[in-house]
């Protein structure tokens, strides 16, 4: 969102960590971290709540799961009976191993699908970066300006402390 | 890197060593050993290695081609041997890829930190691997633009759907599974990793990578839910691959031909392709430690740890071939007995002992750690698991199917040179693949080495306080 911020880069995740929760200690709210790793224990620090994509996963899982056995029942049951070798014409046991891979493929696809959308990550998207070296060896964390109910000093005070290289004002979009 | 940086960094520099890493590398320092690779002209050794492949590569696409041309009777195959070579080359090829997704998925969930270095290529390999097997049953069903008749579509022959009874049908969505969730892994994993080399391209290149990024910016919020979506594709890939190669042991567990028609078959052919494929992990990181200059990431303690690995399912492998024989002789099935007693004694006895050695005996010299740090022994041990690998499919394949219950039906197989060469062709398209990719995409995970030597600095911070 293209909006004032302010950020503040530090070298590693250990003083990152430190201003996260001294910021959040003092009731500011932090717009994003940016980081060329994930930090261990960050997100319960910015009190990110906890990823759902398992529910996807499930729901693609049982989706595959169902249209895989339907399929292979209504084919060799309903549709075409094959005789193969006097086997039953519903021989569900032989229907699990397609089944159990349909399963996982759907299930693992869908989930990919939803942590793309949800991320807003697609080809040809722009990224908007915090700083120029968030991707390389620098983390960065951004708030955003809103002067009625922002103390500057307060939060600048706050990021130095917890050892930043640099904290800026400015216009970009995140 | 700022005068500033220099200092906190230092400040925050511990005493004890990393220990996944050769030394202290700085975070920017990571991007820039992976990243060199991709930016110098390759050298000498890149080129002799990546002609060579390209030499086999082209003696494959001549073989394939007369055969296609030709007919399947340019191979060896008869009446009797209907499976051998091309069989042999896809079951070892699909173990292969085993190795990369034991690394990738199941060392994530075990939490195996020293898989960070190697899970990368470990993975392409996977994916190359994978691909050179699904080569196989399409040549070898004499007209491949048929493939599509595999898949059960709506067609205007009745529509006759697929037998879903068929172990060879549940093969055909085994692998594509199998390779699809593979590359969804792979690319993900590297999403991070061009977003890096995006930034710190210029041209075309920063296009290129721009496109493949897909707009990442390293958010905290993305990065949560992207270890989520790592942690459940790896838990997916788990079970996945374990179920891979149990499908493809039930290609010829299902049937009730004496020496394929066993209960063992699923867990001792995953035990197989692991080990063949840590074999070919362990040949294919030698070569590029010392190729890429990357000694630093890919430590003798890595080699050491997949050394043991191999160790493990090596002896598993040879319990197998133990666990055969004795029931075999503790049946009392004359026709079982008859096959493993012709395995040992009969004509393809050099290919059983050659087996023998390479599989369950050579690994057992890594108990000695003098052999597990020693990166030539290694090599040499690996370069064996491979042929010992190769030739159990073959041992397991032909010796079944050559002596079977009819001794009217007996013959011997023997490959032909159009054989070979699609072999020596297999072994090309991997090879190039292989040697392309560590010159096209990040080999080693940058933001993985990156988080796990932030989170060694804070552990020796803590106990340095």
């Amino acid at each position: 969102m293209r909006s004032e911020y302010l950020i503040a880069t530090y070298a590693g995740p250990g003083a990152l960590m430190t201003a996260v929760r001294a910021l959040r200690a003092h009731g500011f709210k932090i717009y994003d971290v940016y980081a060329p790793c994930p930090v261990h224990g960050i997100d319960e620090a910015m009190g990110l709540r906890r990823s759902r994509l398992g529910y996807v996963t499930l729901a693609g899982g049982v989706l595959g799961l169902v249209s895989a056995i339907a399929f292979q029942f209504y084919a060799a049951v309903f549709d075409w009976t094959l005789n193969v070798g006097g086997k039953p014409d519903n021989s569900t046991l032989a229907f699990v191993p397609i089944t159990f891979e349909i399963t996982v493929l759907v299930g693992g696809l869908a989930t990919a699908a939803a942590f793309f959308l949800r991320s807003g990550l697609f080809p040809g998207a722009r990224p908007r970066l915090a700083g120029p070296r968030v991707t390389d060896d620098e983390f960065a964390i951004a708030l955003r300006w809103r002067s009625s109910v922002f103390d500057a000093g307060e939060a600048r005070r706050l990021l130095h402390e917890a050892g930043a290289i640099d904290v800026r004002q400015t216009v970009v979009d995140l | 890197m700022t005068p500033l940086h220099a200092t906190i960094r230092d400040s925050a520099r511990h005493v004890r060593p990393h220990r996944w890493l050769d030394g202290d590398p700085s975070l920017t320092e990571v991007t820039d050993h992976v990243a060199r690779p991709l930016n110098v002209a390759p050298g000498l050794g890149w080129w002799l290695c990546f002609a060579t492949a390209l030499a086999a590569l082209a003696t494959g696409v001549v073989c394939v081609s007369y055969e296609v041309a030709t007919g399947i009777g340019t191979w060896g195959l008869n009446k009797t041997v209907g499976w051998a070579f091309d069989i042999t080359n896809f079951v070892f090829w699909i173990g292969i890829g085993h190795a990369g997704t034991l690394i990738s998925a199941i060392l994530l969930l075990f939490r195996q930190r020293w898989r960070t270095s190697i899970n990368r290529s470990a993975e392409a390999m996977t994916i190359f691997a994978v691909i050179c097997a699904a080569l196989f049953p399409l040549i070898h069903m004499g007209r491949p633009w048929l493939f599509f008749f595999v898949a059960p579509y709506p067609n205007f022959r009745g529509p006759l759907w697929v037998n879903f009874r068929s172990p060879l049908l549940w093969d055909v969505f085994a692998i594509n599974t199998y390779l699809t969730i593979s590359l969804v892994f792979w690319y993900v994993g590297m999403i991070p990793d061009f977003a890096t080399l995006r930034d710190r391209a210029t041209g075309i290149r920063k296009a290129l990578y721009g496109i493949v990024s897909l707009g990442w910016n390293g958010s905290q919020r993305t990065w949560a839910r992207y270890e989520t979506l790592s942690t459940i594709l790896a838990a997916l890939a788990t079970p996945l691959v374990i179920s891979v190669h149990s499908i493809v042991s039930m290609d010829f567990a299902v049937s009730i031909l004496p020496g394929w028609h066993t209960t063992l078959f699923p867990p001792y052919f995953v035990a197989g392709a692991v080990y063949s494929g840590f074999g070919m992990v362990l040949t294919l990181l030698i070569l590029t430690r010392s190729l890429m200059h990357l000694e630093t990431y890919i430590t003798i303690r890595h080699l050491e740890a997949m050394a043991k690995v191999t160790l493990l399912t090596g002896s598993i492998v040879g319990l197998s071939y133990a666990t055969e024989f004795f029931t075999a002789w503790f049946s009392g099935n004359l026709y079982e007995q008859a096959t493993f007693y012709g395995r040992a004694t009969g004509p393809y006895a050099w290919c059983f002992w050659t087996m023998v050695t390479c599989n369950a005996v050579a690994p057992q010299v890594l108990w000695l750690r003098r052999v597990r740090t020693s990166v030539a022994a290694l090599f040499v041990l690996s370069i064996l698991v491979n042929i010992g690998m190769w030739l159990e499919r073959f041992v397991i394949i032909v010796t079944s199917l050559h002596h079977s219950y009819l001794p009217s039906t007996w013959v011997m197989y023997r490959p032909t040179i159009i054989e070979v060469g699609t072999l020596i062709g297999s072994f090309g398209l991997f090879f190039t693949c292989f040697l392309l990719f560590l010159r096209l995409l990040p080999m080693i995970a940058m933001w993985e080495i990156k988080a796990d030597a932030s989170v060694e600095a804070e552990e020796g911070d803590l106990a340095h306080a």
